[in-house]
Protein backbone atom coordinates (compact mmCIF):
# COMPACT_ATOMS: atom_id res chain seq x y z
CA UNK A 1 0.00 0.00 0.00
CA UNK A 2 3.27 2.05 -0.78
CA UNK A 3 2.44 5.75 -2.08
CA UNK A 4 2.63 6.31 -5.78
CA UNK A 5 3.90 9.56 -7.07
CA UNK A 6 0.38 10.71 -8.14
CA UNK A 7 -0.47 9.88 -4.14
CA UNK A 8 2.02 12.24 -3.13
CA UNK A 9 1.38 15.07 -5.21
CA UNK A 10 -2.53 14.74 -4.05
CA UNK A 11 -1.78 14.82 -0.70
CA UNK A 12 0.60 18.06 -0.75
CA UNK A 13 -1.90 19.75 -2.93
CA UNK A 14 -4.64 19.58 -0.22
CA UNK A 15 -1.96 19.99 2.38
CA UNK A 16 -1.26 23.48 0.83
CA UNK A 17 -5.06 24.57 0.78
CA UNK A 18 -5.22 23.38 4.73
CA UNK A 19 -1.91 24.11 6.51
CA UNK A 20 -3.29 28.02 6.77
CA UNK A 21 -6.45 26.30 8.89
CA UNK A 22 -4.46 23.92 10.74
CA UNK A 23 -5.61 24.90 14.07
CA UNK A 24 -8.97 24.85 13.13
CA UNK A 25 -8.65 21.75 10.89
CA UNK A 26 -6.72 20.33 13.86
CA UNK A 27 -9.05 21.05 16.17
CA UNK A 28 -12.15 20.00 14.81
CA UNK A 29 -10.74 16.34 13.66
CA UNK A 30 -9.75 16.42 17.55
CA UNK A 31 -12.87 16.97 19.18
CA UNK A 32 -15.05 14.75 16.65
CA UNK A 33 -12.98 11.86 17.65
CA UNK A 34 -12.87 12.40 21.39
CA UNK A 35 -16.86 12.83 20.98
CA UNK A 36 -17.21 9.74 18.72
CA UNK A 37 -14.55 7.58 20.08
CA UNK A 38 -15.14 8.21 24.08
CA UNK A 39 -12.43 5.94 24.97
CA UNK A 40 -9.64 8.27 22.95
CA UNK A 41 -10.06 10.68 26.30
CA UNK A 42 -8.55 8.62 28.15
CA UNK A 43 -5.69 9.43 26.80
CA UNK A 44 -6.34 13.11 27.79
CA UNK A 45 -7.16 12.53 31.65
CA UNK A 46 -4.93 16.11 32.69
CA UNK A 47 -6.63 18.41 30.44
CA UNK A 48 -9.18 20.75 32.69
CA UNK A 49 -11.46 20.47 29.61
CA UNK A 50 -12.16 18.00 26.56
CA UNK A 51 -15.11 20.13 25.26
CA UNK A 52 -14.63 21.65 21.03
CA UNK A 53 -13.64 24.84 21.99
CA UNK A 54 -11.35 24.14 24.93
CA UNK A 55 -7.62 25.76 24.63
CA UNK A 56 -6.27 22.54 25.59
CA UNK A 57 -7.94 20.80 22.17
CA UNK A 58 -7.30 23.56 20.25
CA UNK A 59 -3.52 23.94 21.02
CA UNK A 60 -3.28 19.66 20.77
CA UNK A 61 -4.98 19.94 17.85
CA UNK A 62 -2.56 22.18 16.01
CA UNK A 63 0.27 20.26 17.74
CA UNK A 64 -1.24 17.38 15.84
CA UNK A 65 -1.45 19.26 12.58
CA UNK A 66 2.09 20.42 12.99
CA UNK A 67 3.30 16.87 12.73
CA UNK A 68 1.01 15.99 9.96
CA UNK A 69 2.73 18.96 8.39
CA UNK A 70 6.24 17.97 8.60
CA UNK A 71 5.26 14.19 7.58
CA UNK A 72 4.36 15.78 4.54
CA UNK A 73 7.62 16.87 3.67
CA UNK A 74 9.61 13.81 4.47
CA UNK A 75 6.64 11.45 2.82
CA UNK A 76 9.37 9.93 0.87
CA UNK A 77 11.01 8.35 3.96
CA UNK A 78 8.52 8.68 6.57
CA UNK A 79 10.31 5.79 8.98
CA UNK A 80 13.04 8.23 9.18
CA UNK A 81 11.62 11.51 9.15
CA UNK A 82 9.28 10.22 12.06
CA UNK A 83 12.01 8.53 14.06
CA UNK A 84 11.53 11.33 17.33
CA UNK A 85 7.85 11.10 16.87
CA UNK A 86 7.73 7.49 17.00
CA UNK A 87 10.46 6.63 19.77
CA UNK A 88 8.08 9.88 21.92
CA UNK A 89 4.75 7.85 20.92
CA UNK A 90 6.00 4.44 22.05
CA UNK A 91 8.13 5.21 25.39
CA UNK A 92 6.34 7.82 26.44
CA UNK A 93 3.16 8.77 25.38
CA UNK A 94 2.31 4.78 24.78
CA UNK A 95 -0.54 5.93 22.38
CA UNK A 96 -2.32 2.17 21.73
CA UNK A 97 -2.22 2.39 17.39
CA UNK A 98 -5.45 1.40 16.78
CA UNK A 99 -6.18 5.21 17.64
CA UNK A 100 -4.12 6.80 15.13
CA UNK A 101 -7.06 5.21 12.50
CA UNK A 102 -9.58 6.57 14.59
CA UNK A 103 -8.20 10.11 14.16
CA UNK A 104 -7.57 9.74 10.74
CA UNK A 105 -11.32 9.08 10.11
CA UNK A 106 -11.77 12.28 11.79
CA UNK A 107 -9.81 14.25 9.77
CA UNK A 108 -10.88 12.84 6.23
CA UNK A 109 -14.43 13.74 7.63
CA UNK A 110 -13.22 17.23 8.24
CA UNK A 111 -11.90 17.36 4.36
CA UNK A 112 -15.00 16.12 3.32
CA UNK A 113 -16.82 19.51 5.08
CA UNK A 114 -14.04 21.03 4.18
CA UNK A 115 -13.76 20.01 0.08
CA UNK A 116 -17.26 18.46 -0.70
CA UNK A 117 -16.56 18.75 -4.61
CA UNK A 118 -12.72 17.85 -4.41
CA UNK A 119 -12.78 15.15 -1.86
CA UNK A 120 -13.42 12.40 -4.43
CA UNK A 121 -13.10 8.67 -3.79
CA UNK A 122 -9.33 9.14 -5.62
CA UNK A 123 -8.10 11.93 -3.53
CA UNK A 124 -9.88 10.23 -0.17
CA UNK A 125 -7.78 6.92 -1.10
CA UNK A 126 -4.43 9.14 -1.55
CA UNK A 127 -5.48 10.71 1.57
CA UNK A 128 -5.96 7.79 3.64
CA UNK A 129 -3.40 5.95 1.90
CA UNK A 130 -0.60 8.73 3.68
CA UNK A 131 -2.22 8.54 6.88
CA UNK A 132 -2.30 4.73 7.28
CA UNK A 133 1.44 5.28 6.54
CA UNK A 134 2.24 8.06 9.11
CA UNK A 135 0.97 5.95 11.33
CA UNK A 136 2.84 2.79 10.70
CA UNK A 137 5.94 4.83 10.22
CA UNK A 138 4.57 6.16 14.05
CA UNK A 139 4.52 2.93 15.71
CA UNK A 140 7.37 1.86 14.16
CA UNK A 141 9.51 1.75 17.37
CA UNK A 142 6.75 0.23 19.69
CA UNK A 143 8.11 -3.24 19.54
CA UNK B 1 -30.60 -2.91 24.51
CA UNK B 2 -29.59 0.25 22.89
CA UNK B 3 -30.67 3.51 24.70
CA UNK B 4 -31.22 6.70 22.02
CA UNK B 5 -31.65 9.72 23.55
CA UNK B 6 -34.57 12.12 22.10
CA UNK B 7 -32.09 14.69 20.42
CA UNK B 8 -29.79 11.42 18.50
CA UNK B 9 -33.75 10.00 17.05
CA UNK B 10 -34.22 13.52 15.91
CA UNK B 11 -31.26 13.95 14.31
CA UNK B 12 -30.95 10.28 12.84
CA UNK B 13 -34.68 10.86 11.53
CA UNK B 14 -33.65 14.07 10.02
CA UNK B 15 -30.62 12.94 8.19
CA UNK B 16 -32.58 10.10 6.36
CA UNK B 17 -35.61 11.97 5.84
CA UNK B 18 -33.22 14.79 3.41
CA UNK B 19 -31.39 11.70 1.99
CA UNK B 20 -31.05 11.31 -1.91
CA UNK B 21 -30.87 7.43 -1.24
CA UNK B 22 -29.81 7.02 -4.91
CA UNK B 23 -27.08 10.23 -4.97
CA UNK B 24 -25.74 8.76 -1.25
CA UNK B 25 -25.71 4.68 -1.76
CA UNK B 26 -24.31 5.49 -4.65
CA UNK B 27 -21.48 7.74 -3.64
CA UNK B 28 -20.95 4.93 -0.69
CA UNK B 29 -20.41 1.97 -2.60
CA UNK B 30 -18.36 3.42 -5.33
CA UNK B 31 -16.33 5.51 -2.57
CA UNK B 32 -15.61 2.37 -0.83
CA UNK B 33 -14.79 0.21 -4.01
CA UNK B 34 -12.22 2.43 -4.73
CA UNK B 35 -10.61 3.41 -1.01
CA UNK B 36 -11.12 -0.22 -0.45
CA UNK B 37 -10.69 -1.75 -3.23
CA UNK B 38 -10.36 -5.37 -2.02
CA UNK B 39 -14.07 -4.81 -1.28
CA UNK B 40 -14.38 -5.28 -4.68
CA UNK B 41 -14.04 -8.96 -3.92
CA UNK B 42 -18.14 -9.23 -3.18
CA UNK B 43 -18.85 -8.03 -7.03
CA UNK B 44 -17.66 -10.13 -9.31
CA UNK B 45 -21.02 -10.04 -11.22
CA UNK B 46 -21.25 -6.43 -11.00
CA UNK B 47 -19.33 -5.81 -14.43
CA UNK B 48 -16.77 -3.38 -14.98
CA UNK B 49 -14.69 -2.42 -11.61
CA UNK B 50 -11.34 -1.90 -13.54
CA UNK B 51 -10.73 1.96 -12.17
CA UNK B 52 -12.58 4.45 -10.20
CA UNK B 53 -14.19 6.42 -13.40
CA UNK B 54 -15.87 2.60 -15.01
CA UNK B 55 -16.82 2.37 -11.05
CA UNK B 56 -18.46 5.65 -10.85
CA UNK B 57 -20.68 5.17 -14.37
CA UNK B 58 -21.72 1.28 -13.03
CA UNK B 59 -25.11 1.31 -12.96
CA UNK B 60 -25.54 -2.06 -11.23
CA UNK B 61 -23.15 -0.31 -8.65
CA UNK B 62 -25.14 2.43 -8.33
CA UNK B 63 -28.63 0.17 -8.21
CA UNK B 64 -26.59 -1.78 -5.19
CA UNK B 65 -25.82 1.41 -3.62
CA UNK B 66 -29.69 2.59 -3.28
CA UNK B 67 -30.46 -1.02 -2.21
CA UNK B 68 -28.09 -0.71 1.02
CA UNK B 69 -29.33 2.96 1.96
CA UNK B 70 -32.74 1.44 2.09
CA UNK B 71 -31.56 -1.59 3.55
CA UNK B 72 -30.70 1.23 6.92
CA UNK B 73 -34.46 2.40 6.55
CA UNK B 74 -35.14 -1.08 8.59
CA UNK B 75 -33.04 0.02 11.45
CA UNK B 76 -34.51 3.41 11.04
CA UNK B 77 -37.87 2.19 11.49
CA UNK B 78 -36.74 -0.41 14.45
CA UNK B 79 -34.51 1.46 16.18
CA UNK B 80 -35.18 0.32 19.81
CA UNK B 81 -34.54 -3.21 17.67
CA UNK B 82 -31.88 -3.17 15.61
CA UNK B 83 -30.15 -6.52 16.57
CA UNK B 84 -33.78 -8.15 15.78
CA UNK B 85 -34.43 -6.49 12.52
CA UNK B 86 -31.37 -7.62 11.02
CA UNK B 87 -31.03 -10.92 11.91
CA UNK B 88 -32.00 -12.09 8.63
CA UNK B 89 -29.90 -9.81 6.80
CA UNK B 90 -27.03 -10.99 8.92
CA UNK B 91 -27.45 -14.60 8.34
CA UNK B 92 -27.72 -13.84 4.71
CA UNK B 93 -24.30 -12.06 4.38
CA UNK B 94 -22.59 -14.87 6.51
CA UNK B 95 -24.13 -17.93 5.21
CA UNK B 96 -25.11 -16.96 1.56
CA UNK B 97 -22.83 -13.77 0.85
CA UNK B 98 -19.61 -14.65 3.27
CA UNK B 99 -18.64 -11.31 3.63
CA UNK B 100 -16.33 -10.66 6.08
CA UNK B 101 -17.96 -7.96 8.83
CA UNK B 102 -14.79 -5.74 9.37
CA UNK B 103 -16.24 -4.28 5.05
CA UNK B 104 -19.86 -3.22 7.01
CA UNK B 105 -17.36 -0.69 9.01
CA UNK B 106 -15.39 -0.02 6.33
CA UNK B 107 -18.21 1.14 4.31
CA UNK B 108 -20.23 2.84 7.18
CA UNK B 109 -16.96 4.89 7.47
CA UNK B 110 -17.62 5.69 3.59
CA UNK B 111 -20.68 6.82 3.89
CA UNK B 112 -19.62 9.04 6.96
CA UNK B 113 -17.18 10.72 4.81
CA UNK B 114 -20.06 11.53 1.63
CA UNK B 115 -22.78 12.40 4.15
CA UNK B 116 -20.48 14.84 5.76
CA UNK B 117 -19.23 16.07 2.10
CA UNK B 118 -23.28 16.51 1.84
CA UNK B 119 -24.41 18.13 5.18
CA UNK B 120 -21.03 20.45 5.20
CA UNK B 121 -20.66 22.29 8.31
CA UNK B 122 -24.57 21.20 9.49
CA UNK B 123 -22.88 17.86 10.08
CA UNK B 124 -21.73 19.09 13.64
CA UNK B 125 -19.65 16.98 16.28
CA UNK B 126 -23.35 15.87 17.69
CA UNK B 127 -24.46 15.03 14.34
CA UNK B 128 -21.47 12.89 13.84
CA UNK B 129 -21.81 10.97 17.07
CA UNK B 130 -25.70 10.19 16.84
CA UNK B 131 -24.80 9.09 13.20
CA UNK B 132 -21.82 7.05 13.99
CA UNK B 133 -23.25 5.44 16.90
CA UNK B 134 -26.56 4.32 14.69
CA UNK B 135 -24.41 2.88 12.09
CA UNK B 136 -22.27 1.16 14.83
CA UNK B 137 -25.51 -0.50 15.86
CA UNK B 138 -25.71 -1.44 12.77
CA UNK B 139 -22.69 -2.51 12.31
CA UNK B 140 -22.63 -5.19 15.24
CA UNK B 141 -25.87 -6.07 14.33
CA UNK B 142 -25.30 -7.19 10.70
CA UNK B 143 -22.29 -9.29 12.18
CA UNK B 144 -23.83 -10.77 15.23
CA UNK B 145 -25.35 -14.18 13.47
CA UNK B 146 -21.93 -14.73 12.10
CA UNK B 147 -21.11 -18.41 13.14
Amino acid sequence: MSLTPKDKATVKLFWGRMSGKAELIGADALSRMLAVYPQTKTYFSHWKSLSPGSPDVKKHGKTIMMGIGDAVTKMDDLERGLLTLSELHAFKLRVDPTNFKLLSLNILVVMAIMFPDDFTPMAHLAVDKFLCALALALSEKYR
Amino acid sequence: MVEWTDSERAIINSIFSNLDYEEIGRKSLCRCLIVYPWTQRYFGGFGNLYNAETILCNPLIAAHGTKILHGLDRALKNMDDIKNTYAELSLLHSDKLHVDPDNFRLLADCLTVVIAAKMGPAFTVETQVAWQKFLSVVVSALGRQYH
